[in-house]
């Protein structure tokens, strides 16, 4: 027997099954970057040293850019989408590509951040301020690196489904752009939190 | 004429018509076997079948569970003739056979781990949960079937990465030894086996987070038709709530072992201050960290995993009760209430644990608030289990000692914990053995016996076949006198003032010598006992499956939807031949003018016609 | 399967109302406006903090959070449907976020030195 509401929404609820399913991780991921946020305020608060000024330690304008990056890849995937619902399937493939160039852009120049860092000998155990910066960033990051490892599979193998289950395929879209909502959510608070603040 | 032309097929001549008719039928069942065709891989190793990743989970917890109580024999056996060499001590640590207080500590903090995160939780969700809830719902299967598999198959790695850590590294400065708590700092500057727990534990942490998605899902969107909410089984529900705990509460403590792990492996402060001396040298670390963070971080999650260990037990029993009382369960609406501030209520209490850390009192007040408020659900909960009973027609079959077991068990456990929860008792009581009495209470002859009272229940579903009556009952007894034996003690420990974790026993503490030297030698010898009352459980479990009473599938005239599919459901071929339609609440026993004293969830009100239901023949398990 | 017909039927016509072509490009020019002032945001919090304002650290930590709730509503509410999302998802939602409040607030009251004695 196939299992009811993985495409078409259940009556009461409104909602499919991958939906409510990635709305529910998202809650937890909420929980697990609001712990971190968490854990900066104690430790911020409860510094008995000054704390950094964060856009001295670090580097504003990269970090600027970055957040354009990600914002524009989230108008990206959701220009993929909005195609899917267009019966547009090509055009939205390539917003999917360029979700995923944003996704190669953002690791790049954060990946040059970090570079800069370490030339001046700062690392995750040279004080507190640059341990929450390198773990919340590098957590962000690894959550943007499986981003893109999903978008990769939809635009290969996983792209034959919208063939044949194409109502199934764009809710996998919709369900992936959530994702990457968050993720750029994420970022916009840990910028200002850890450069400007 | 077309009509009349023939065809040969085979050896046969047939009318065209009829042969074309033979060939579709024969490609469409060539087709079925087809996409059907699972290897031995994907049908028993990486199953996507609720029913068989119950079993999966069932099988290992149990592994776990024998093994986290054989690391407890060990310490019992320390800790009732200290110092003396013992044969089972040789044979796990080598050496003279006599345990080290750091071994002691392995033990202490292993058997912790394992029973908690590697036994209790995922017998009670992983195994009991996944088996049952789509059953009770009357849903085919899981809402993500690939998922639950990947749920499993980041337990088992966990699992092995945490029961590995015991092995290879006892020259290496032996697995994980800070407590199940993991307190830094000195858990940041412990040996390599600290590294391997964490890593262990972002595992199962995982694991955890797959699967309660997974359950939350299944429950609201793939209820059968005329599951309502107030027809969901109570064990649903409070199925429903725990996943909700697991959601939420987990995501923080992963959150403090990546810290933990960056502190440990990447020389970061988190947890670590200014000026640590180790060893008479001040740390070389950055310091400004703080010890109490992880102590928020590991409790917002530990003590709604308290709740995560009662709420599938409590639902276990509340079955069982309401099936061999022949009654409905008293106060259905009351309970589910209950559950669902229950589950609420658990995130804002967990500081309850850190009342000896110097907060302040204000915010100690506001704990212990909630702490007592906390309390009232547990009490509405066991009082309508207990009410149930008034006026039942009781069968005291082996499930039903069990489950009538866990109604004072759980009591004594749950009013131990009240003066844990108010501050100044707490004063004294906090790590002594009060607390392991207290909290032992409610998991081992708590929890524990729900889930043997599940797995007698259940049995027959799975397998097709009962367990044993005799060597059930002789199980139970036993089991009942000598956990009582072990625990007991424990409060009276608690009060003279021997302090938990010690690996004499307290006996070097003048002051809690004589409570300690009194007791241990007698709780040691029941824990022994303990032990061999498992031995006639085993042997019947292994026993039964193959030579076991068979059954039908409704063995215990039960009313839930899992009763009404047929006796061990197939594995791959979804769980009822046409969707079941549920007409009623799930504890329609005794009602007034029907002729049985129980009602299936599927049957109609008199005079209507019930949709076509289930029940192929029964698949010889 | 004569469910599944009337499932897909019914789904059609949902779909028409909300899926049309002219309610699609409707919400496209939605997410360009968002987009626009998520960038103008994000430039308008790194003036405020580097610019010519220097406001006490206080205030900035005000300014900066605000602009920031402000764009993460919009990436929510617009990018992620919430604003047109299932009452559902809205209960998960304000209750997780209270107990994020909650992690967020008490630990910190401590250190803060607001409640005790030390």
């Amino acid at each position: 027997m196939e299992i009811p509401f993985t495409v078409h929404a259940r009556p009461d609820t409104g909602l499919y099954n991958g939906k409510l399913g990635v709305w529910l991780f998202l809650a937890s991921e909420v929980m697990l970057f609001g712990a971190l946020f968490s854990s900066l305020i104690l430790i911020r608060t409860g510094s008995t040293t000054p704390w950094p000024e964060g856009w001295k330690e670090l580097h504003v304008y990269p970090a600027m850019i970055n957040t354009f990056v990600l914002i524009a890849s989230s108008v990206f995937v959701i220009m993929a989408w909005a195609n899917l619902r267009l019966r547009k399937p090509k055009v939205a493939r390539m917003w999917i590509a360029a979700t995923l160039l944003c996704g190669f852009a953002f690791m790049g120049i954060k990946g040059y951040e970090y570079s800069l860092s370490f030339a001046h000998h700062h690392f995750p155990k040279t004080n507190n301020f640059f341990a929450i910066y390198f773990t919340m960033t590098g957590l962000h990051g690894l959550h943007v690196l499986g981003g893109m490892v999903v978008f990769a599979y939809f635009l290969t193998k996983g792209w034959s489904m919208h063939e044949h289950e194409y109502q199934r395929f764009t809710n996998r879209i919709e369900i992936v752009g959530l994702y990457w909502h968050f993720v750029d959510l994420v970022w916009i608070f840990l910028f200002p939190t850890l450069y400007l603040l | 004429m077309a009509q009349k032309r023939q065809v040969r097929v085979g050896s046969q001549w047939m009318y065209a018509r009829d042969a074309e008719k033979a060939l579709s039928e024969a490609l469409r069942v060539m087709k079925e076997e087809e996409g059907h065709h699972e290897s031995f891989i994907t049908k028993y190793v990486f199953s996507q079948d609720h029913k068989w990743i119950g079993v999966q989970y069932g099988v290992t917890a149990l592994c776990f569970l024998l093994f986290g109580f054989f690391l407890m024999i060990m310490m019992r056996l320390q800790l009732g003739w200290p110092g003396e060499p013992f044969w089972v001590i040789k044979m796990f640590f080598h050496g003279d056979g006599k345990l080290l207080p750091e071994q002691y500590n392995q033990l202490g903090a292993m058997h912790g781990t394992i029973m908690v995160f590697l036994a209790i939780v995922p017998l009670a969700v992983g195994a009991f949960g996944n088996y049952v809830v789509p059953l009770q719902i009357g849903a085919p299967d899981m809402a993500f079937p690939k998922l639950n598999m990947a749920s499993y198959w980041c337990y088992l790695p966990g699992g092995l990465v945490m029961l590995a850590s015991m092995f290879l590294l006892q020259t290496k400065g032996g697995a994980a030894q800070s407590g199940w708590t993991s307190y830094p700092p000195l858990s940041d500057i412990a040996s390599q086996g600290q590294t391997w727990w964490l890593v262990g534990m972002i595992f199962l942490i995982t694991s955890s987070l797959l699967g309660s998605v997974n359950f939350i899902v299944t429950i609201i969107q793939l209820r059968a038709k005329g599951m309502t909410w107030d027809r969901l089984p109570f064990f649903v529900w409070a199925q429903f709530v725990t996943s909700f705990l697991l959601l939420l509460a987990f995501p923080p403590l992963e959150a403090a072992g990546v810290l933990q792990l960056m502190d440990r492996v990447a020389g970061t402060s988190f947890f670590l201050p200014s000026g640590l001396v180790v060893s008479g040298e001040v740390l070389k670390n950055a310091g400004g960290g703080n010890p109490l963070l992880w102590q928020h971080l590991f409790w917002f999650l530990a003590h709604p995993e308290v709740y995560v260990l009662i709420l599938p037990a409590m639902g276990i029993v509340a079955e069982i009760i309401a099936n061999n009382t022949r009654k409905s369960l008293w106060g259905y609406r009351s309970m589910v209430g209950a559950s669902i501030f229950l589950g609420f209520m658990s995130f804002i209490v967990w500081a309850h644990h850190m009342f000896m850390t110097g907060m302040g009192q204000a915010l100690s007040a506001f704990f212990q608030t909630t702490t007592m408020i906390i309390s009232i659900p547990s009490v509405i909960i066991l009082s309508a289990l207990f009410i149930t009973l008034w006026g039942g027609s009781i069968r005291f079959n082996v499930p039903m000692l069990f489950a009538l077991a866990f109604l004072p068990m759980f009591g004594i456990g749950g009013l131990t914990g009240l003066p844990l929860g108010l501050a100044t008792t707490d004063i004294h009581l906090h790590d002594t053995y009060y607390v392991i009495g207290h909290f032992h209470y409610v998991v081992a002859p708590g929890t524990i016996f729900a889930m043997f009272a599940g797995i007698y229940y259940w049995f027959p579903k799975v397998t097709g076949r009962m367990l044993n009556e005799k060597l059930g009952k002789l199980h139970f007894w036993s089991s009942f006198v000598f956990i009582n034996g072990i625990f007991m003690p424990m409060f009276y420990q608690g009060l003279a003032g021997v302090s938990r974790r010690l690996y004499d026993g307290g006996i070097q503490y003048a002051h809690a010598k004589e409570a300690a030297s009194a007791t241990n030698p007698f709780m040691s010898a029941c824990a022994v006992g303990l032990f061999l009352s498992q031995l006639p459980f085993i042997y019947n479990f292994f026993t039964s499956i193959k030579w076991g009473e068979r059954v039908g599938a409704n063995p215990w005239q039960a009313n839930t939807l899992e009763w009404v599919a047929t006796t061990s459901p197939p594995l791959g071929h979804g769980n009822f031949t046409t969707v079941p339609v549920v007409y009623r609440g799930p504890y329609d026993y005794s009602l007034p003018g029907s002729a049985d004293d129980y009602l299936p969830q599927t049957t109609p009100e008199p005079g209507t016609v019930a949709a076509p239901v289930i029940a192929p023949a029964p698949v010889v398990a | 399967m004569s469910d599944h017909a009337i499932e897909q039927h019914d789904n059609q016509e949902h779909h028409d109302d909300h899926d049309s072509p002219e309610n699609i490009q409707k919400e496209i020019r939605k997410y360009l406006g968002v987009f626009l002032a998520l960038v103008a945001g994000t430039i308008l919090t790194v003036w405020v903090r580097l610019g010519p304002l220097h406001l006490p650290e206080g205030q900035a930590i005000l300014v900066a959070l605000i602009i920031a709730f402000v764009k993460g509503s919009l990436v929510a509410g617009f990018f992620m449907h919430l604003l047109n999302e299932k009452k559902l998802i809205y209960s998960v939602l304000i209750l997780t976020v209270f107990f994020f409040a909650v992690l967020m607030y008490l630990p910190v009251t401590e250190v803060l030195g607001k409640f005790g004695y030390h």
